[in-house]
């Protein structure tokens, strides 16, 4: 039990991490980015290959997921600045389709729907399975504080007013003499790299990296997270994930009150549990668990 | 236009004054002729560049950043903050927080001019609509401009308000700035405006005091359509 607890809450880290990426793409500058999946993806891949194929160590793995992400996501805003809201949610959501599809058919580098299984994690052959899931959550948390210290610093200082700015009024801001295009390349590079480095943890983690794991339906757990968490709020984003995770783990624990239930009837039970959920939390408070505030200003210290 | 004057931009609805502006700020780029400012072609440039250089513009409908605060609004059209930057964002605050001190000086100076100094922590979607407009001023006077565009200072603005608000800009302009304004209520574009310029269907119709263009018939014909 207490290595399930542990191993729910290294998720909850990696989902934490995804909010926090999302929050700076979205929550800060208000770019719909329905691609989450395939940048998560794109970190797996890249740190899962450079260690089993390359025999590279974890940590380089890791910095090369991030910065692999990140310039994919630059690249991505780079070609899509002008496009706004639906339109740039499509191109995204096309993104990381693409990305999946490429990792299921192009066998010589991925392995395929096969996958790529054995990717090494942190002492995995020294520890016990427990005291590896203990270092793992521990890890986790130290990248989950370490992305919310930078996203929050980023978020107070006049570079996260000036994306804010771009957020409301993207002419307004332009007028205010903000490098709009240089802003949104750069929080979608940042949000990115984020994404990128949750992928690489939960490879390294689950030592398994598929094609059938980066599916769409992670993307809107995600926006969920964020959503309910408070969108634009840093430790709400953190919150949010927490909350889907308990929401997801703990519906399997209703489940079995329910006699009589068939394995497929009692997964669309989950579904259900979780859709109301998060649709309970949105009626009843709809700014999110915390609202977004302007950081404090300096005047008033 | 002349350095130092309030030069008003009046003509009937369609006219093309704020397409005028929108040139001029380079949020649509112009199709023929040529901008300069200050000695400067700025015919192609990007409206960053174009308030960078000293050229700013207000909106008619106070568009503001509704989520941003009356204080954040200003600073954020405070030039040479480091912390804009993100690397600077991350690694030096005290770099940043020295400018952003100055800031926030200069900020509640702004506010102190425009009577907005009580409402400084307020979102910006939370003022009424005079407020609004007098933001769209700070906003412009944070870039220590030398030419303020201002669409409509006074549209929707009550008579009390908008007298308040034309004299703020004529005190402004004996500070050494130069407006061009676009304005409809023309108790105010006589009160403020030297010269005036009578834009009709796109084009420059005529150019002049006040009471030198309301007397001429081309003007008159221009707002209450063509005699046949």
């Amino acid at each position: 039990m207490l290595s399930y607890l542990l191993a729910t809450l290294t998720f909850a880290g990696v989902y934490a991490l995804l909010a926090l990426g999302l929050n700076v793409i979205w929550g800060m500058a208000g770019m719909i980015n329905l691609g989450l999946a395939g940048f998560f993806a794109l970190g797996a891949y890249a740190s899962a290959l450079a260690t089993v194929a390359l025999g590279l160590p974890i940590i380089v793995g890791i910095v090369i997921a991030i910065a692999f992400a990140a310039a994919a996501g630059a690249l991505l805003s780079r070609l899509t600045l002008n496009l706004r809201g639906d339109y740039l949610a499509i191109v995204t959501l096309g993104f990381s389709e693409v990305i999946r599809l490429i990792a299921a058919n192009e066998i010589w580098l991925t392995n395929g729907s096969d996958g790529i299984p054995g990717i090494p994690g942190p002492l995995r052959g020294t520890l016990t399975p427990l005291e590896f899931n203990a270092l793992s959550c521990a890890l986790l948390f130290a990248a989950v504080g370490l992305a919310w210290w930078m996203t929050e610093r980023l978020r107070r200082a006049p570079f996260g007013r000036a994306l804010r700015a771009i957020r409301d009024d993207e002419t307004a801001a332009a007028v205010a003499g903000k490098p709009v295009r240089r802003y949104k390349v750069q929080a979608f590079a940042i949000g990115a790299g984020l994404l990128g480095l949750a992928g690489a943890a939960y490879a390294h983690f689950t030592s398994y990296v598929a094609p059938d794991i980066f599916r769409p339906l992670l993307t809107i757990y995600i926006f969920l997270a964020l959503t309910a968490g408070g969108t634009g709020n840093t430790s709400g984003a953190v919150i949010g994930a927490f909350f889907v995770i308990l929401i997801l783990e703990g519906s399997r624990f209703i489940e079995p009150l329910f006699h009589g239930l068939s394995g497929a009837q009692g997964a669309a039970l989950r579904e259900i549990i979780i859709g109301s959920s998060l649709i309970l939390i949105m009626r009843i408070r709809p700014q999110g668990l915390l609202a977004e505030r302007p950081p404090k200003s300096l005047r008033t210290q | 236009m002349q350095a130092g004057t309030i030069t008003g931009l009046i003509g009937p609805n369609g006219a093309g004054k704020t397409t005028v502006f929108n040139c001029l700020s380079g949020v649509i780029p112009a199709e023929a002729g040529q901008i300069t400012f200050d000695g400067t072609q700025i015919t192609t440039w990007r409206p960053e560049q174009i308030s960078q250089r000293g050229l700013v513009r207000t909106f008619q409908i106070a568009r503001g950043f509704p989520r941003l605060t009356v204080l954040e609004t200003l600073l954020l059209h405070g030039e040479a903050q480091p912390g804009e930057d993100v690397v600077a964002a991350l690694f030096s605050p005290g770099r940043w927080r020295k400018r952003e001190a100055e800031l926030i000086t200069r900020a509640e100076e702004v506010a102190a001019q425009l009577n907005l100094t009580h409402v400084l922590d307020n979102m910006s979607s939370d003022l009424s609509g005079g407020q609004k407009k007098l933001l769209e001023i700070g906003r412009a006077l944070m870039g220590r401009p030398k030419l303020i565009l201002l669409d409509e200072p006074v549209a929707g603005v009550n008579p009390t308000l908008s007298g308040e608000i034309a004299e703020r800009i004529a005190a402004l302009r004996e500070t050494g700035l130069t407006f061009l304004v676009v304005e409809h209520d023309m108790e105010i574009v006589a009160r403020l405006c030297d010269p005036v310029i009578v834009m009709a269907a796109g084009a420059k119709l005529t150019e002049g005091s006040f009471e030198e263009v309301v007397s001429d018939p081309r003007v008159q014909d221009a707002y209450l359509g063509q005699r046949a």
